[in-house]
């Protein structure tokens, strides 16, 4: 017989290769960390709303500014509002609109990158430079001007986070795609005469898919940073949403007498952002897409 | 007896699988090498030849360990010295010579200062003398003007050239031992041969030892004095040189010899059935033994010791090995081709076409044409008959994968037609051909490695051309799928494989089965075999054959292995420089009189016969551009006559036996000449 199948390589289902690339993941402690993080936060934003003590929004002259305590466990904030209902409260917030908002980036910024990848010439030129003008400009500065026009719900700031955050990716995916579309399955696929989109679907995409994933995880712990940017700056969400950007930004000016109010927000956002980068890198690594491989000795 | 250098002794390299087993890679290798002997190691790939070369300078891969035995170099064991102590032994007593030269060598540093530096780090030598020293060793590795050659980059050399520089850094600290991993692999057949004659000088001239690392038995054969045969990490035969290529006494060498394509036999090679055993997969019995045709119910249950043979100077690894020295003398065999069963019907004609790769000035590209004064390939005329095999041969360069491309539409011709069935004429545009068109011309690639998308399984590459020329789907889908695999002679269960579960063999089937489901009328072939294995290779040109005979279709075959060309081919075009050379019937094409470039290639083949000695009769120069007047060849023609040929277009002249000829000198005259 002429196989000489090695037993360890098997077939294996959509699922068990799911699986599979989680066990891969935490077989390492940094990669360990990174999932229980991320699943840490995921699992609190779910629940959060059964198992908040208090109101978030019931403003109390009886309880302002007091320190942690059995009853407020992360005290309480200028209004008398409860930080620890705020801080779980806020990481939901964060997250849903920072997930759909990678999402976006990544829909948009990964076909129209694979796209220009595939069909080069003027038109990826065109693309491209027009990329590059966007990423030129502060996207702050940007994200201001449409929030200015359009308001600050959630309908609008997915959206345009999306955009801003797609940019990079358009680059990536664009790179990716040079990578395989010299390759003879690609050159063998447009021989036989298939088209641009069954090209993109069948050949590009499969082999892609992994690279822009990695990328679209990094965007999320940096869209993240940049959504509590600009609550901080107050073109967030709205008060009285619990946001962590905000509490950040209202608790800020108590921080010599009040610190626990601004303590609490920030232990979340930066766990969340490390969380997210460690396991975007233990993603990669287990992909096999870690390009920091060691010379040899 | 000659002192031994270097000595092997019972050497066990492997790794720990996933699941904490071990598995070797090399099984108990002993070889000696013996001062100023040559000696190749040869196997195919997966053999461990490069394992076992790479431990005999103390180097192992990562990941790999040595699990028992010794590497003894002047009785010092290397697998045991600290990297300092290698640091000493590594260029000044061992050297080696990479693979890929043009990769070894760094990209931004001038040829002489890379030398210098080897110098400086192996040889007390004060900066003049290594000045000297650098001009000597250019010199003696005979590359033109050593003087200024220091000063050029290496992406200023050709590759035959870069591997001269390699040859000269290695040379630098007059080691006693130099390992060659494959040198000469992927250099033109006419560099090729021009590397081996300088290695083989200077093996003669400095009392070197070295060991030649290869799969091509042509190119051992060439410069080894000794033969080690690998075979799943364990050396199954070893031998005089002569000895093994002529009577090979163990069946794998023996099937493996078989399986080349020679020059002077047409008909295609006896294949070797099966594939080489993953390691770790062999528990009992003889690791040859599922391939082998000797094999009996003891080969499988006992493991065989090399044996040395006192009277042949040979050991060998196998049980009936005496049944093979009585079975030698048919080894000039093959399998005799149906006779070309191909009719006068003519389905693609090449009419005067060009194709040129100069980017388009503004003003052009507005009025859609192509400036290009010299094109990279030429008044290309061929008429392709239904049902045979037509051959481009040639070195890199010569175009024919160019010419292939434009006929598959993925390259726009400058002028000329290409003309399908009844003279209907091909849009050299791709999108503008009519999808009956695209399916009735299929491409097979040289490397299955990048021609199978490697996320999808074989089910669903063989089903992208039945899905779009025939919009199968479901059972029928299925069915079709089924019998393709059949077609190729691949189980039904390699429907749910990944390409990289597959061995370049299975692979390469898999491309070809991807071809015929569109069920073509032409198939053109890249280098389909380049990329393989011999015994492999032999076993992919008889299924290309079978499955022609079978349905009749035609084949472009553009390939550089001369001997490959003559087994499949029917009719064979050489080309040079994108210009066509001669044309003719393939029995003929290999038969004087002959174009002077034809002769040079013949001469460099290199046949697997230590007494068949390649003729180089042409400088290994590389022409960057073909010339823009007069004869294509006219840069390297060892019968250049003069003026003529720098000025004027030779005219078709047609030999006794058939095959077209483009020279200026007068066929007979020729034939005279060549006699």
């Amino acid at each position: 017989m002429e196989s000489n199948l090695i037993t360890e390589d098997k077939q294996k289902n959509k699922l068990e290769k799911a699986f599979e690339i989680l066990k891969t993941m935490a077989s390492k402690p940094s990669g360990l960390i990174g999932l229980t993080i991320v699943l840490f936060h995921v699992i609190l934003a779910l629940i959060s709303p059964y198992i908040a003590p208090y109101d978030y929004k019931a403003i109390s002259p009886n309880t302002m500014l007091l320190a942690p305590s059995a009853e407020h466990w992360f005290g309480t904030d200028s209004l008398g509002r409860d930080v620890f209902t705020r801080t779980i409260l806020g990481g939901r917030t964060a997250l849903t609109v920072t997930f759909f908002g990678s999402l976006i980036a990544l829909l948009w910024g990964g076909l129209l990158g694979i796209f220009c990848g595939l069909v080069g010439g003027k038109i990826d030129d065109v693309v491209m430079r027009v990329v590059d003008a966007f990423l030129s400009i502060p996207w702050i500065l940007a994200m201001l001007l449409i929030v200015s026009l359009l308001g600050t719900s959630t309908e609008v700031l997915i959206p345009a986070l999306g955009f801003f955050y797609g940019k990079g990716i358009v680059r990536v995916a664009r790179a990716a795609t040079h990578d395989v579309i010299a390759k003879d399955f690609i050159v063998s696929a447009r021989a036989r005469g298939h088209s641009n989109m069954s090209i993109i679907w069948n050949e590009i995409i499969p082999n892609v898919r992994d690279a822009i994933l990695v990328e679209g995880a990094m965007r999320w712990s940096w869209m993240l940073l940049g959504f509590s940017s600009l609550s901080f700056l107050g073109f967030g969400v709205s008060p009285p949403t619990p946001d962590w950007g905000l509490m950040i930004s209202n608790a800020r000016g108590l921080m010599s007498f009040a610190y626990w109010s601004v303590i609490a927000p920030i232990v979340g956002l930066s766990s969340l952002i490390i969380g997210i980068n460690l396991t975007a890198d233990a993603f990669a690594k287990a992909l096999g897409i870690d390009r920091s491989t060691k010379a040899p000795v | 007896m000659s002192e031994i250098i270097e000595s092997v002794k019972n050497l066990s390299i492997g790794f720990n699988s996933q699941k904490g087993k071990q598995i070797s890679i090399l099984r108990n290798v002993s070889t000696n090498i013996k001062k100023g002997e040559t000696v190749g190691i040869v196997g195919e790939s997966g053999s461990g030849k490069s394992t076992l070369a790479l431990a005999m300078m103390g180097y192992i891969k990562q990941g790999l360990f040595p699990l028992k035995g010794e590497c003894l170099f002047k009785s010092e064991d290397l697998l045991k010295m600290s990297s300092r102590q290698l640091e000493k032994i590594r260029g000044r007593k061992i050297a080696m010579i990479p693979q890929n030269a043009g990769q070894a060598l760094t990209p931004n540093l001038k040829i002489g200062y890379q030398i210098d530096e080897a110098l400086r780090l192996h040889t007390d030598l004060n900066k003049t003398e290594r000045d000297k020293k650098i001009s000597e060793l250019l010199n003696k590795v005979r590359l033109p003007s050593p003087e200024t050659m220091a000063f050029r980059y290496p992406h200023e050399l050709s590759g035959g050239q870069q591997q001269r520089v390699a040859v000269a850094m290695a040379l630098a600290g007059k080691p006693d031992l130099l390992l060659l991993d494959e040198p000469t692999t992927g250099l033109d057949v006419t560099t090729q041969a021009h590397v081996l004659e300088l290695l083989r000088f200077i093996a003669k001239d400095t009392g070197t030892s070295m060991i030649y690392v290869s799969h091509d038995l042509g190119a051992i054969a060439q410069v080894s004095d000794r033969i080690v045969v690998m075979y799943a990490g364990e050396i199954v035969l070893e031998g005089p040189a002569r000895k093994i290529l002529k009577e090979p006494i163990h069946p794998y060498t023996y099937g493996l010899l078989k399986s080349i394509p020679k020059l002077s036999l047409a008909g295609l090679p006896a294949s070797m059935p099966g594939s080489q055993p993953q390691p770790g997969s062999i528990n009992e019995g003889c690791s040859f033994y599922d391939r082998c045709n000797l094999a009996t119910d003891h080969c499988k249950k006992n493991t065989p010791d090399l044996e040395h043979i006192k009277e042949l100077n040979t050991n060998v690894r196998c049980f009936n090995h005496n049944e093979l020295i009585n079975q030698n003398n048919n080894l000039q065999t093959s399998i005799t081709k149906k006779s070309n069963n191909s009719e006068a019907i003519e389905v693609l004609k090449l009419k005067d076409v060009s194709i040129s790769y100069a980017k388009q000035k503004f003003f052009d590209q507005l009025l859609n044409k192509i400036s290009d004064q010299n094109p990279t390939v030429k008044d290309i005329n061929i008429d392709i008959k239904k049902g045979e095999t037509i051959a481009l041969v040639g070195e890199s360069g010569s175009g024919k994968s160019t010419i292939l491309k434009s006929i598959a539409g993925l390259l726009k011709t400058k002028d000329g037609q290409i003309k399908f069935e009844n003279d209907r004429i091909l849009s050299s545009n791709l999108k503008m051909r009519n999808p009956n068109d695209l399916r009735a011309i299929q491409l097979i690639f040289q490397n299955p490695d990048e021609s199978l998308n490697p996320n999808h399984t074989v089910e669903q590459i063989l089903s992208q051309p039945l899905k779009l020329y025939f919009n199968l789907s479901g059972e029928e889908l299925k069915k079709n799928i089924i019998d393709l695999l059949k077609k190729v002679r691949l189980g039904e269960f390699y429907m749910s494989r990944y390409p990289r579960q597959l061995s370049g063999g299975e692979k390469q089937r898999v491309a070809v089965a991807r071809a015929f489901a569109a069920k073509p009328d032409i198939i053109l072939c890249d280098e389909v075999t380049s990329a393989l294995d011999v015994s492999v290779q032999a076993a992919v040109l008889n299924l290309l054959q079978q499955l022609k005979e079978d349905l009749g279709t035609t084949y472009v075959f553009v390939s550089h292995d001369l001997a490959v060309v003559r087994a499949i081919s029917d009719r064979v075009a050489v080309l040079y420089q994108g210009r066509l050379c001669e044309i003719g019937p393939s029995q003929n094409v290999y038969k004087f009189p002959s174009h002077p470039y034809t002769e040079v290639l013949l001469g460099a083949v290199l046949e697997p016969d230590p007494d068949i000695k390649p003729k180089l009769v042409a400088e290994d120069i590389v022409e960057e551009k073909p010339p823009e007047k007069g004869c294509s060849f006219q840069g390297r023609c060892p019968r250049k006559i003069g003026d003529i040929c720098n000025l004027e277009v030779p005219p078709w002249q047609i030999g006794e036996n058939g095959n077209a000829i483009r020279c200026h000198i007068n066929i007979d005259e020729l034939a005279s000449l060549q006699q």
